[in-house]
This record gives structure tokens, C-alpha cells and sequence, in this order.
């Protein structure tokens, strides 16, 4: 733009004859446009009664001939192809969100009328169609992932350790750098079964035990605790440790006092996202720690309800056709807590993220 | 390097109280190393299990192996969807994901990418389970009507044969995958896009390109091995994801391209969901094969997935 102002004061007669400038739609043409498109949809709709979708399909697809046809006319084909591809792009933007709001707002509309006090203090022992609660599944999903945390958080964080502070690109390092990266994709079902033919062989067949589920979410959660730690050590400037050792201080006092504090903002944050990450898991507590109506607070002692499966169970359950709202409705209830509650855990991790990153550097 | 040299030195001189701390750097190399090493074990012991408990499995025939005669003819269609399913979900993830990740990293201003950055993620952190359920419930009957014009216009395709008498066919069990897909494979995409020099998208500008044009010029180039890699990791988690499929298929384990009909052929994963409850003796071990199919096939795609992810990295 700016050449083009030097450009114009010399002579008239240049600019008469050659234009210097291409024309150019103004900012606003595409929001005119998308106006236009989806106001003739509309209007057109709603006269021969097309339902939503139909008025929103053809709004779209003509305001991907419009805009181009337009942008072509003035501006050129070059310019026109270029706005052809921007209306793509920002409407694959469109359609994917659309099933994140559509998810949401189904789970809270659906969810959100289930929720009542009984509902969060009662289980379903001896409850088949209305009333109860789920405080059976919520503990047991507190207590499946704590103990999957407890085993996984120090496994990870040491195993970070080695990779980044010890095992500096020797062999061992590269095979479990690798290991790592093809155990962030193993299905979790499969975890699931490896803790059941685990159980199976120690205690026999038809095993149901809440601390099976702990092992096979430990399977999953390990891999991205390893993962996170390890880019936040790597972060660590190697200054610190170098001031460290030439104070006399021993190399796992460094890494205790100096390194670990330092990436403690980032670790934390990753430990949190893998915790959400594992909460939300079915498959392996289907597998391993079963269905259960009642409250069971021992994790080594039969089945025991977790929010998940119950969501699961309670949706494919079938039964009585009188029993069948009111089951959907707990399942609704339940994933509108299990979403608030995978939620929050990300909104802590970006918190405490924030609020401990920024202590190196400036 | 030097880091490495400074703190062995030290302890070798003979001073009083250093033994105190090599003991404990001793014992911390020691947790470290041992982490590791049992993290290997535990993998090690992953794969060791799954084919000890599916070891059984390989003379199953008949009732033990689900009707089918043997173990191969019962885990073949299955397999059979769970590539289906997958590669319906790509085909439907892989252009939307490309798109929000350019959106992202190229066509937004920065701050409003940052925030459709989260929001993509947020669509990651909703649970599978919750997926399954709304696709279960709500995305069923969205799409049934659709189904339904797709087979009355275009059934003479083998796809959309119909006859369509439920939404809950593998075409809307691939849509729910696809979503599911979507934020890794974008998160991936974007990534990589980020990484296209500066100076490379700059100069395209300067000498005039539109914006479409520096992509085309600047950007993909530059991408393509890391979108191939993204793509197979998505590919990856569709394979192997398992409440989604379970909650919206309504299977009967044929194999058949006929993706709106209600004869859907059902993914290794849902099946071994499905069947688990009341499953005994050699039943058990064969959904255990299943599963090691499973996590051979999941093995490969992302071993795949990683090794052109590495190469991309070392050549740029």
C-alpha cells in the first residue's frame, strides 16, 4: 500500500495510462458476502421449508461461488482462487467446532436436570429406575485414577529423569526414548486386556479389581508424564546445573533442589493433563474393574463403579422399557460430571502452569 | 557434554563427607535407570501377556471362536472394520484438520489463534465414553435423514446401498472417530506448519503471491512428511479407540462396503468391549488375540507414523 501512495503524486498522464493499483475489494466484502448468501438461503429456505441444515448448506455453498465470482471479477483469478481457498479453510474451522459446542451443550441440556443432591450422595444399590445417585461411580473414579497417579507420577518423572539428566544418548536411552513414543499409542483397550491377563494369572479367572484398572491406566498415563517432564527438564539451562556442581553439590542434590524446582510449574501441568487424560478412560475399567451398584471404597476387593463405565452401562443396559429414561438420564448426569470434572483438571493445569512457569529467564 | 565432565570430577578428590553424597548419587542413578528399565518391563510384559493369553486362542474354532471355524476367520472381519471404521474417519478428519491447523497457524491474527488453539484442544479432552454417548443419542438421528436421501439419490453407489433403518451404521461411528482424530491430527499439522521458515513464507509474500499461493509454495512443501506422519498417528488412535464405536455401532460382524445399512461389520475393539461381560475360558483367550492383532496392527501404523515424523525433523 505504502508504494503505492510514493508511487501516484508524479504525473497524471502515467497513471492514466498504466494503473498502477489493482483493484481491490474492501475489507468488508467478505462479511457482505457471507450476509447476502446466507440471507437469500434463508429467505429462500424458509419459503419452501427447508429445516436448518438446508438453509445453512446452500447459504454455504453460495457464498463459495459468490465470493470468488465476485473477488474474480475485480480483482483477478489469482485473487479469486486465494478467496476460494480462505472461505474453505475458515469453514473447516466452523465445522469443526461445531461438534465440540454440539457435544457440550447436549451433555449440560440433558445432564444438567439429573443433577440433585441425592444424586451426589447416593449409589444405586437396590435403586432400578428412578432416583439414586452416582456417588458410588465418582468415588470410584477418584479412587481408580489416584492410585493410577501415585503409581505413574514417580515412575515417569524419574524415568524423565534418566532420560534427560543420566542416560545422555547411550543406547538404553534411545530404546526407551522409543519405547515411550510407541507406548503413547497402544489402544486403551489393550492395556486394559494386559491387566486383565496380568489379575487372570496371579488370582485366577473372572477377576474384578479396582486396582487392576490403576495398572492399566498406569500403562497409559506413564508414556505422557515421560513425555511432558522430559520437554520441561530439557528446558532447564544447563547454567544452573553447571552453578550447582561448582558449588560442590552432588549431582542428584542438583537435580532435587536446582532442576526439579525449576521445571516444577511444567511438570505439574503435564501430571494434571495426563490425570484428564486417564480420567475419561472406559475401556480398561470395563475390562478389570467391572460394574458394581454399590459404594466400594477397597480398590483390591472386587468390582467397583466408576463414572465412565456407569455412563457405559447405563446406556446399553436396555431393560424395562419404563426403567429406560431414567437410566439414560443418569448416564446424561454422569458424563456432565465427568466432563466438568476433566475439565477442571485442564483449566488446573493451565493455571498452575502459568502460575509457576515464568521463574527462569526474566 | 561438559556438564557431564564437571560433576564426575569433583568426587574423585579426597575429601571427608563426599562419600555421604556419591552414595546418594548412587542411589538416585540407581531410581532413575531402574524407572526406565521398568518401564521397558512393563511394555515387555504388555506384549508377553497378550500372546501367553492368546496362545490358547489358535485352535478355537466353533462356538468357542464366536461361530466362526477358526480363529483367523473370526478376527478378519473385525479387522476388516476396524480399518473401515479408521480410514472413514480419516477421510472425513484428515481435510478438516489440515484446514483448522492452517486456520491456526496461517489465515487468524495471533491472539484469536490462541484461543482456537484451546478450543481444539478442549475437544480432545472430552472423554470417549461422552463421544459414544452422543453419538448414541444425538448424532443418530441427526444424520439418519441424510442417510436416508443419500440412499433414495445416490444408492446406485455400493457405499450408500442402504437400506437405511438406523443412524447407527459404521459411517456414523467413523464421523464420531473422525472427531475424535481431528484434534491430534491438527495439533500435529499445526505444529509442523509452524516450523515452515519465516523467511520462506515472507518472501513468497514479498514477490507477490496471495496467501493461498505462499501455502502452496512455502508451506506444504516444506510439511509434507510431518502431515504424512500426523495423518498415520491419527490413524493410529481411530484404530484402537473402542467406547465410541461400542456405544454407536449396532454390529453384526459381516464384511460388507455398504456403509448406511444396518449390517455393519463391528472393530476389534468394541467387539472385545462387548463380549467381555460373559466371556469364559477359551472366549477370553480369543478377544485376548484380538486385542494382540490389535496392538500389532496400532504397533505398526504408529511405528510408521514416528519414523517419518523423525526423518521429516532431520531433513528440515
Amino acid at each position: 500500500m505504502a508504494q503505492t501512495t510514493q508511487t501516484r503524486p508524479p504525473g497524471p498522464d502515467d497513471t492514466a495510462s498504466v494503473p498502477l493499483t489493482k483493484p481491490q475489494l474492501p475489507g468488508w466484502a467478505p462479511a457482505l458476502a457471507a450476509v447476502v448468501a446466507f440471507g437469500a438461503a434463508a429467505l429462500v429456505g424458509l419459503l419452501l421449508g427447508w429445516g436448518v441444515v438446508g438453509i445453512v448448506a446452500v447459504g454455504w455453498i453460495l457464498l463459495l461461488i459468490g465470493l470468488p465470482a465476485w473477488s474474480t471479477a475485480v480483482e483477478g483469478s489469482r485473487k479469486g482462487t486465494d478467496r476460494l481457498v480462505g472461505t474453505v479453510v475458515w469453514s473447516t474451522l466452523a465445522l469443526a467446532l461445531l461438534p465440540l459446542i454440539a457435544v457440550l451443550w447436549e451433555v449440560i441440556s440433558r445432564g444438567a436436570p439429573a443433577l440433585n443432591a441425592t444424586f451426589f450422595t447416593a449409589s444405586q444399590s437396590g435403586v432400578l429406575g428412578a432416583g439414586g445417585g452416582i456417588y458410588h461411580a465418582i468415588m470410584g473414579t477418584l479412587i481408580v485414577t489416584l492410585i493410577a497417579t501415585v503409581i505413574s507420577v514417580p515412575i515417569g518423572i524419574m524415568a524423565a529423569i534418566y532420560l534427560v539428566e543420566y542416560g545422555k544418548k547411550n543406547r538404553l536411552s534411545q530404546v526407551l526414548t522409543f519405547l515411550i513414543d510407541v507406548m503413547t499409542g497402544i489402544p486403551s483397550i489393550v492395556a486394559g486386556l494386559f491387566a486383565l491377563a496380568l489379575f487372570t494369572l496371579i488370582f485366577g479367572p473372572g477377576v474384578r479389581m479396582a486396582v487392576g484398572g490403576s495398572i492399566a491406566l498406569s500403562v497409559l498415563m506413564i508414556p505422557i508424564v515421560v513425555r511432558s517432564t522430559e520437554e520441561m527438564l530439557k528446558l532447564v539451562p544447563d547454567e544452573l546445573r553447571e552453578g550447582a556442581y561448582a558449588l560442590g553439590v552432588p549431582k542428584w542434590r542438583t537435580i532435587v533442589k536446582v532442576v526439579l524446582p525449576t521445571a516444577l510449574g511444567g511438570i505439574v501441568t503435564g501430571a494434571t493433563l495426563a490425570v484428564a487424560r486417564v480420567a475419561g478412560e472406559t475401556a480398561p475399567l470395563l475390562l478389570i474393574v467391572g460394574t458394581f451398584r454399590a459404594t466400594n471404597f477397597n480398590p483390591f476387593d472386587g468390582a467397583m463403579a466408576t463414572l465412565p463405565v456407569l455412563i457405559f452401562s447405563e446406556a446399553t443396559r436396555g431393560g424395562l422399557q419404563e426403567y429406560i429414561p431414567f437410566q439414560l438420564e443418569r448416564a446424561w448426569g454422569a458424563a456432565l460430571v465427568l466432563i466438568i470434572i476433566v475439565m477442571a483438571l485442564n483449566l488446573l493445569a493451565r493455571v498452575v502452569g502459568s502460575y509457576f512457569s515464568p521463574k527462569t529467564g526474566r | 557434554m561438559s556438564t557431564t565432565e564437571t560433576e564426575r570430577t569433583p568426587p574423585r578428590e579426597p575429601e571427608a563427607p563426599r562419600g555421604v553424597s556419591r552414595r546418594g548419587d548412587t542411589i538416585f542413578a540407581g531410581l532413575a535407570k531402574g524407572s526406565g528399565l521398568f518401564i521397558m518391563l512393563a511394555l515387555a510384559g504388555v506384549a508377553l501377556f497378550l500372546v501367553l493369553q492368546s496362545l490358547p486362542a489358535i485352535g478355537a474354532s466353533g462356538e468357542n471362536a464366536y461361530g466362526a471355524d477358526n480363529i483367523v476367520l473370526y478376527i478378519w472381519p473385525l479387522l476388516f472394520g476396524t480399518v473401515l471404521a479408521a480410514i472413514i474417519a480419516l477421510v472425513i478428519a484428515t481435510p478438516l484438520a489440515i484446514g483448522v491447523a492452517l486456520v491456526i497457524s496461517v489465515y487468524a491474527p495471533r491472539r484469536i489463534a490462541r484461543l482456537l488453539g484451546y478450543l481444539i484442544d478442549l475437544l480432545a479432552a472430552v472423554p470417549s465414553v461422552v463421544y459414544g454417548l452422543w453419538g448414541r443419542e444425538t448424532l443418530q438421528s441427526w444424520v439418519f435423514p441424510i442417510y436416508q436421501w443419500l440412499a433414495d439419490n445416490l444408492g446406485w453407489i455400493p457405499l450408500f446401498a442402504g437400506p437405511v433403518t438406523t443412524g447407527r451404521t459404521i459411517l456414523t461411528a467413523g464421523i464420531v472417530l473422525a472427531v475424535m482424530a481431528l484434534p491430534i491430527i491438527t495439533a500435529l499439522c499445526r505444529e509442523v506448519f509452524a516450523q515452515t521458515p519465516t523467511m520462506h513464507k515472507e518472501a513468497a509474500l514479498a514477490l507477490g503471491a496471495t496467501r493461498w499461493e505462499m501455502i502452496k509454495m512455502a508451506v506444504f512443501p516444506y510439511s509434507r512428511s510431518g502431515v504424512t506422519s500426523a495423518i498415520l498417528l491419527g490413524l493410529g488412535r481411530a484404530l484402537g479407540e473402542t467406547m465410541a464405536v461400542a456405544l454407536v455401532l449396532s454390529a453384526s460382524g459381516v464384511i460388507t462396503i455398504n456403509l448406511i445399512s444396518s449390517q455393519n461389520p463391528s472393530t476389534i475393539a468394541a467387539s472385545i468391549a462387548l463380549n467381555y461381560a460373559n466371556a469364559s475360558g477359551i472366549k477370553t483367550n480369543v478377544l485376548i488375540a484380538g486385542g494382540l492383532v490389535l496392538f500389532v496392527v496400532t504397533f505398526a501404523v504408529n511405528f510408521l507414523g514416528r519414523w517419518l515424523a523423525a526423518r521429516g525433523q532431520a531433513k528440515g
